[in-house]
């Protein structure tokens, strides 16, 4: 509040390896979901730079954020973040829509992506028709529709019980498996022990703990 | 993203708060409505006035008469050169004039009517001297009348005089037919639409030139004017003919040469005929050398516009002129400030609607402030968000117009309608439209309502582009 600055994320430096699944972990405003943020090119550091695949998001326009966003990332969030009007065809298909993809192939792939997550048969329901575990299943689809080559997921099992959570990481799992690269934001550290092949820790903004530099 | 999915995404989100946004169309209609009710009728009444006062001919025609005599208090500016005669030459001279419809003379002339006994569609002659009197004889106890005759080209059928006219126009300019006007056709007949398909006998005084040398001499030597003057007879005659039709209104007095007659005849008829004119009596008197010239004539033009041109050539020659055109001038003038107030007056209800825009489409970003996060983060871009919300509006637009050009047409038929009911049961006038809508309008009124209703869309539209996606994604 006021003029008071609060830095979110300060002074952290950290690399992923493309095919990574790395864990972000800490503490609720430890400033993991504001770096996956900055990483997602939702947010601009004041200060400093991101880099993925050589390109510094901290150099981007507006408009260059928006075609990196649909283009190279696929985001999964804690709260699903599925538009409520639409169905989830439609919601996967959106994605499409911004990167004006053609009308046959975006019907094409949205079904292709909502089978692979088990919702073939589920098209034209609304989201507040679905369960938990299936929103997060459609959001799963929209994320990967594009092909992105980074997967950016904010505690996508914070709002599910244990079973649902873990069908969704083992799908998390077999995408990183296919190539793309996790960035997963989560505080349970089990989860992360189970499914991440790296876990880096966050404390008030700063990190504290990564274990590529521990090692290296 | 392609406009195909702009407006599939804009008509989806239209659909979903389908309440809201229907009572902001209907609003924008109701603007429309105004718009286009206001407007049809500024537009329906100068076309109104426009039609009549062309058909009038008083907006196309110059009246030409000689520049000699002058009477009153110009007298004293009367140029001391003779000026030129109006006659066939200057008649021939003024018709190769560009833009010049026709030049004809205007002729009317007294003559007496009545029913023919035989029925046939000949000619008779009567001999000079006791023609009057061998009539008056043949014909005593039918039905007889004065008549002020106008001779009329066969242009003249367009004027309104002739819109609702009983039979037929006349079927050639020479052809032996008269066209009665109702009032005077009843001293004929009690019914005179019966009179259609009969013939009557016109007596008039014929004036024709003297190829008399004997008495062209006297003439001269009596008033020193040497060959440049006439000596003329006047006679009696009558002919023979078949009534062509019956007008219920009486032409309008001036330009076009009908006014005040009470029977119409073709023009070269009447020029056949030699008849001696109102004004030709007058000038009998006046030892006018040039009395062989026309009274007066009419020159008709192409276009309204071009009447001025033409009547400062005219001029030119010499000649007298008189014309409406200021008073069109006028009347252009009148309309257009009328039509500028009744737009204003029904943009204010547009203006009013676009206020219901910028209301729905705000109330909008704060209820789908969350959904333009996620749009965001799924990679739309600032532009395609402020796109979304401009084809929202402008779909607004384009609906709320069309129903309100609609709206607008209904009302306009209400109008008409009742100022038909009005002027028919009331006023005993001839029903008229006072309400017209042109495709112009139509499309303009629709273009319109767009147009505002984007610019209402512009500082929502902006708004939610420049949302920050991470607060928007935030929002509960």
């Amino acid at each position: 509040m006021g003029d008071s600055e609060i830095r979110a994320v300060n002074d952290i430096s950290f690399d992923v390896k493309a095919g990574e699944f790395v864990a972000l972990l800490g503490s609720s405003g430890s400033g993991k979901s504001s770096l996956l943020n900055l990483i997602a090119g939702l947010d601009t550091p004041t200060s400093g730079s991101v880099l993925v695949a050589g390109r510094d998001l901290a150099r981007m326009s507006r408009e260059e954020l928006a075609v990196y966003r649909r283009s190279t990332v696929g985001m999964v969030f804690q709260a699903f973040n599925l538009v409520t009007a639409m169905t989830i065809f439609e919601n996967v298909e959106l994605p499409m829509r911004f990167a004006e993809a053609p009308r046959g192939e975006r019907m094409s792939r949205a079904r292709a992506a909502l089978e692979r997550v088990g919702l073939g048969h589920r098209l034209d329901h609304r989201p507040a028709e679905l369960s938990g575990g299936e929103q997060q299943r459609a959001s799963l689809a929209r994320a990967l529709v594009n092909s992105p080559s980074l997967l950016l997921a904010d505690e996508p099992t914070g709002n599910l019980d244990s079973r649902t959570g873990s069908e969704i990481m083992e799908l998390i799992r077999s995408i990183n498996a296919d190539g793309a690269t996790v960035l997963m934001v989560t505080h349970e550290r089990a989860l992360a022990d189970r499914y991440c092949h790296r876990a880096i820790f966050l404390r008030d903004g700063r990190l504290v703990e990564d274990p590529a530099e521990v090692g290296a | 993203m392609k406009t195909g999915d702009l407006v599939e995404l804009a008509a989806r989100n239209l659909r979903e708060s389908v309440l809201r946004n229907s009572l902001t169309t209907v609003g924008i209609s109701v603007g429309v409505a105004s718009l286009v009710a206001m407007l049809s009728l500024g537009i329906g009444l100068q076309h109104l006035a426009s039609s009549r006062l062309k058909k009038s001919g008083l907006f196309d025609s110059i009246y030409v008469t000689s520049g000699r005599r002058r009477r009153g208090p110009d007298r004293a500016k009367q140029p001391k050169a003779p000026p030129p005669p109006l006659d066939e030459t200057a008649r021939q001279k003024m018709a190769k004039f560009d833009d010049v419809a026709e030049v004809y003379p205007d002729i009317r002339f007294p003559a007496e009517l009545r029913l023919s006994e035989t029925g046939s569609g000949g000619t008779t002659t009567a001999a000079r001297g006791d023609a009057a009197t061998s009539s008056s004889t043949q014909q005593a106890g039918m039905p007889q009348e004065f008549q002020l005759i106008s001779a009329l080209p066969m242009s003249a059928r367009q004027l309104e005089t002739f819109d609702n006219m009983k039979g037929k126009y006349f079927s050639s300019p020479s052809a032996a037919e008269v066209i009665l006007q109702a009032d005077e056709a009843k001293s004929l007949s009690d019914k005179p639409d019966e009179l259609i398909g009969k013939d009557i006998v016109l007596r008039y005084a014929s004036r024709h030139l003297l190829n008399d040398n004997d008495a062209n001499s006297a003439a001269a030597s009596e008033y020193g004017a040497a060959s440049e003057l006439s000596v003329y007879a006047v006679a009696p005659k009558q002919r023979t003919l078949r009534v062509v039709g019956v007008v219920e209104e009486r032409a309008d007095a001036g330009l076009r040469g009908a006014g005040g007659g009470g029977a119409y005849v073709p023009l070269e008829l009447a020029e056949e005929l030699q008849p001696m004119q109102m004004t030709q009596v007058r000038l009998a008197g006046d030892r006018d050398p040039l009395a062989n010239s026309y009274a007066a004539l009419v020159v008709r033009v192409n276009r309204s516009s071009e009447l001025e041109k033409v009547e400062d050539k005219v001029k030119q020659l010499g000649y007298n002129t008189f014309s409406l055109l200021d008073a069109t001038r006028g009347l252009r003038r009148f309309f257009a400030i009328l039509d500028l107030f009744l737009g204003i007056f029904g943009s204010l209800a547009l203006a009013v609607a676009s206020l219901g825009i910028i209301n729905t489409l705000v109330m909008s970003i704060l209820e789908r402030r969350r959904e333009i996060g996620i749009m965001k983060a799924i990679g739309a871009s600032d532009g395609d968000v402020q796109k979304l919300f401009f084809a929202e509006a402008g779909a607004m637009g384009i609906l709320g117009g069309s129903l309100g050009v609609l709206l607008g047409w209904i009302i306009g038929r209400v109008i008409n309608a009742g100022t038909r009911f009005y002027m028919m049961h009331e006023q005993q006038f001839r029903p008229d439209d006072v309400w017209l809508v042109p495709l112009w309008l139509v499309l303009g009124a629709i273009g319109f309502s767009i147009i505002v209703s984007l610019i209402a869309g512009l500082y929502p539209a902006a708004r939610a582009a420049r949302l920050d996606p991470v607060q928007a994604l935030r929002y509960d």
